[in-house]
């Protein structure tokens, strides 16, 4: 795949509280070790003895909201060119070798990060180990293989945000939520910037990003800790470390006032997403606004009880589809998002208005403490399901660890959301769901152009009047 | 130099990995239900999906009926309605799932073990399967809902290329069925036709049920008497009739105004239990089924940069399932990568892998084996299939065994037999 990330998928699609739930928590990391090296490496290794293979992922804090005008996608693109080879491997050797291996592997990148990873049964973690120290420091990146590569990534984008009305909404309503921030940037890159990157370009983002000092490598499954040290330690402590420049903050410029766009594109049935400006985990003065924030989504979109799907599905029948997403572990302020499909017969301004009903009510009416039970509930069993997988253990404290977060937190994770009260979700929904916040996007369907040109027609003139 | 590593690194794998598979039980239940069950001790969660011979091949001339009926289960059941039946799932932590393929539809819950929760999760899970209310208001809500899915598959070229594609391999077969419908199939839809078809299908003799989890056998056969005795005995759904072979190439081209050209090049291939099998299996691994190492990533991608997605795969059902090409590419390309990708079809089918090839994949099938049934969410999955096709309960266990008696001449006999490069149904999606 080497995939851009499922966050931005799962959040252009409308998040689902339940999934975001296991997104974000998982049991007692007390069991996870860590350990870090001369270097500056970090390592963090869970075990986990149900099955006898292991994941091995390394993360790099660079991404898309690292990047600058001119250069964005250039995160994604290396990572694209860190499979065509080193000084002593050819291109796809480093696939070729893990399957051979019996492994699978893949890469993703994201806002905040950039992570490869290999799953193998738990004798072969060495080659993995090996294969990643080594292209950590001896890429090579050679023209013929850009030219080819970068080829591919516009195919990608062309498949994943062209012709895709919902992402080309998503990515155009991101560019205007935000001016100063770098999450302006869609992370696969704009086209035009795609068109113009240079060899010269991923050669000096590789150096400054990737060493071992920017690099945590999180090891999950039927291994021992110690024994995980010891081999990264022969493969990644020889690796010099360097001094990484830290980032400006670039903070994003005061909002003054409700922005609203439109996007016109192929499509039969309209869009909307809304999304305010709120504060994570990592940029709160106040956590507990944060673990608000995410009762918040559960409230509205916590599954098939929640509010969301019961009057706004069910009940009133104005959607076919709505949601409401947030993501506490961003790197910098992100968005609160709604996102949903009118249904026939109701137009998208009806569904807006549905929805800002909805959060009116959060802001007049204290949550029922059934809801709050809920959602409870719900998070102490999710945190038990996600044990049953060792990848997204490794997804978790590995985004945790990249954003600039302390992979314990993800162990207050439950008794946080279990101390919110209906007074801090009322109290959030006042301060941050207001218009001064908020940024609306409208996917209007292209070929209903003709009869709304007929209903503007008309209301130009009554406008006149 | 790179050679070198590369031989290196192969010794090491030469003894492979024999596993059992997680140890498979077996029985049925008094009114009829087949239970298959995995004993999974280590984490406190117990997963149950019960599997019926009823997706979308079911539809007949109502397409979209197996999964508007499937929809509609916990839209209530008894006196509850769908918000209190989604209340009392969720405030349990158990999570409930529906699902409609073209042979099965599938009902799922994933609870934790605690057996007071356990047994009112499952409880309510029993009565939505077999007893639910599939209310009139429900049932047009979903209905429409479907339309709404049309009108926006309508315009995505992946779900015009793929419908067309079915289409034309199968034609009077009813996997050419669509499970998301028609505009005309869902307006003449009532709910009448949806408790029929739960009348029909959701019985006892056409369930399959699979439990996972942290539960001793004598309670998982409690489990399955609860969560089945509610069904009707009923009949196991007839046999479908046999996919007939192409006899000649179709090329369909749809007009789309897209940047990409979506291609989907294939025919009629095998079924679940087919003796060629795993020797198809094996050597589609080497052509387009093993990621970015195929052979038509390699050439379309790798060497070329004309895809970012390239594959093939064989679907492999309770009838012959489709093999199928796809990729998509920027319009101006599409014709020269289609000419690539038959043209490597064309070879494939003549000359088969070479030695080094074949040994590559075998390695990693066999090496990755851990991997399909490394989770619980896995395992059930896995046992469901084998428990709804009839597959042997060491199919696991025989799994790499059967992987390395593939060999070159095997895969290209059975290629040579099965894969017919010049009655292949071709069809594009895009612009110009």
């Amino acid at each position: 795949m080497r995939l851009v990330p499922i966050l931005l998928l799962s959040v252009a699609l409308a998040g689902s509280f339940a999934t975001s739930l296991q997104a974000k928590h998982r049991e007692g990391v007390s069991d996870v070790r860590q350990y870090m090296l001369d270097n500056g490496m970090k390592i963090l290794v869970k075990e986990d003895h149900r099955a006898p293979v292991v994941v091995s992922q390394v993360w790099y804090k660079v991404g898309s909201s690292y990047e600058h005008n001119g250069i964005t996608g250039i995160s994604h693109v290396l990572e694209h060119m860190m499979f065509k080879g080193t000084k002593t491997l050819g291109p796809n050797e480093f696939s070729k070798i893990i399957a051979a291996n019996g492994g699978r592997e893949n890469a993703f990148t994201g806002k905040d990060y950039t992570a490869y990873f290999q799953r193998l049964h738990k004798d072969r973690l060495e080659v993995s180990m090996r294969l990643e120290a080594d292209r950590m420091r001896n890429l090579s990146l050679r023209e013929e293989d850009f030219v080819k590569e970068v080829n591919v990534v516009k195919e990608e984008r062309r498949l994943r945000t062209e012709d895709k009305p919902t992402s080309l909404t998503y990515e155009q309503f991101i560019a205007t939520a935000f001016q100063s921030s770098p999450y302006h940037h869609p992370i696969i890159g704009w086209m035009d910037d795609l068109d113009n990157m240079e060899l010269d370009d991923l050669q000096q983002w590789y150096e400054r990003w990737y060493s071992p000092s920017n690099a945590t490598l999180v090891i999950i499954g039927d291994v021992k800790a110690d024994h995980v040290y010891r081999m990264a330690k022969k493969h990644f402590g020889p690796i010099p470390g360097s001094k990484i420049k830290p980032l400006k903050p670039q903070r994003e410029t005061k909002q003054r006032g409700e922005r609203r766009i439109k996007v016109r594109a192929q499509a039969e049935v309209p869009y909307l997403l809304m999304g305010y400006k709120v504060p994570v985990l990592m940029t709160a003065k106040d956590a507990t606004e944060v673990y608000a924030l995410e009762v918040m989504a559960g409230i509205l979109d916590g599954g098939s009880s929640a509010r969301f799907a019961k009057e706004l599905v069910r009940g009133t029948q104005i959607a076919v589809s709505v949601g409401a997403g947030y993501n506490m572990y961003d790197r910098i302020d992100n968005l609160f998002l709604f996102d949903g499909r009118p249904a026939t017969g109701h137009s998208v301004e009806k569904l807006e208005k549905a929805v800002r009903e909805q959060i009116m009510l959060l802001q007049t009416t204290l949550a029922t403490q059934n809801e709050l039970d809920r959602i409870k509930a719900q998070v102490v069993a999710a945190k038990v399901y996600e044990l049953d997988s060792v990848f997204y253990q490794g997804m978790q404290i590995g985004t945790l660890e990249t954003v600039g977060l302390n992979h314990k937190q993800l162990d207050e994770y439950v008794s946080r959301v279990r101390a919110v009260t209906p007074e801090q979700v009322q109290a959030v929904a006042k301060k941050y769901l207001i218009d001064e916040r908020l940024t609306v996007a409208v996917l209007e369907p292209e070929n209903k152009k003709q009869e709304e040109k007929q209903v503007s027609a008309v209301k130009g003139v009554e406008d006149a009047k | 130099m790179r050679n070198k590593f590369l031989i290196l690194l192969s010794c090491l794998l030469i003894s492979g990995h024999s596993y059992a598979g997680p140890k498979i039980e077996n029985w049925k239940t008094a009114n009829g239900a087949n239970v298959f069950y995995v004993n999974a001790p280590g984490l406190p969660i117990v997963d149950l999906r019960i599997v019926f011979d009823a997706g979308s091949a079911r539809d007949g001339d109502k397409a979209g009926l197996s999964g508007l009926t499937n929809s509609l289960l916990d839209e209530g059941t008894g006196t509850l309605n769908a918000d209190q039946v989604a209340e009392q799932f969720e405030s349990l932590g158990a999570q409930f799932g529906a699902a409609s393929l073209r042979d099965m539809a599938m009902v799922s819950i994933r609870s934790l073990s605690d057996n007071i929760i356990l047994d009112k999760a499952l409880d309510l899970f029993s009565k939505v399967v077999a007893n639910p209310t599939l209310p009139e208001k429900s049932f047009q809500r979903n209905r429409k809902a479907m339309l709404v899915g049309l009108q926006v598959a309508s315009k995505r070229p992946n779900a015009i290329v793929k419908k067309a594609f079915y289409k034309k391999v199968f034609n009077a077969h009813p996997y050419a069925i669509d499970g998301s419908g028609t505009e005309e199939s869902l307006n003449n839809m009532t709910r009448q036709d949806a408790l029929n078809f739960h009348k029909r299908y959701y019985v006892a003799n056409n369930a399959t049920i699979a439990i996972v989890g942290e539960v001793s056998r004598a309670r998982a056969e409690m489990l399955a008497e609860k969560v089945s005795s509610g069904l009707a005995k009923g009949e196991k759904a007839p046999e479908l009739t046999k996919v007939s072979a192409l006899s000649t190439g179709v090329v369909n081209r749809i007009e789309h105004k897209s940047q990409q050209t979506h291609i989907l090049v294939g025919q009629p291939g095998m079924h679940r239990g087919d003796p060629d099998y795993m020797t198809l299996y094996v050597g589609n691994h080497v052509f387009g089924g093993s990621g970015l190492v195929s052979r038509l990533s390699d050439s379309i991608r790798e060497q070329r940069g004309l895809a970012y997605s390239v594959y093939s795969y064989f679907s492999p059902m309770r009838e012959n399932g489709p093999f199928m090409m796809g990729m998509q590419t920027k319009n101006s390309q599409a014709d020269d990568a289609l000419a690539i990708l038959n043209k490597e079809l064309k070879e494939y089918v003549e000359k088969g892998p070479s030695e080094d090839e074949l040994k590559r994949s075998k390695q990693n099938i066999t090496g990755g084996f851990a991997l399909r049934v490394d989770s619980n969410k896995k395992i059930t999955e896995y046992i469901a299939m084998i428990g709804f096709y009839g597959l042997p309960l060491d199919y696991l266990d025989t799994f790499n065994a059967r992987v390395e008696a593939v060999t070159v001449e095997k895969i290209k006999d059975a290629f040579k037999r099965r894969i017919h490069p010049d009655k292949l149904v071709t069809v594009t999606v895009g612009g110009k």
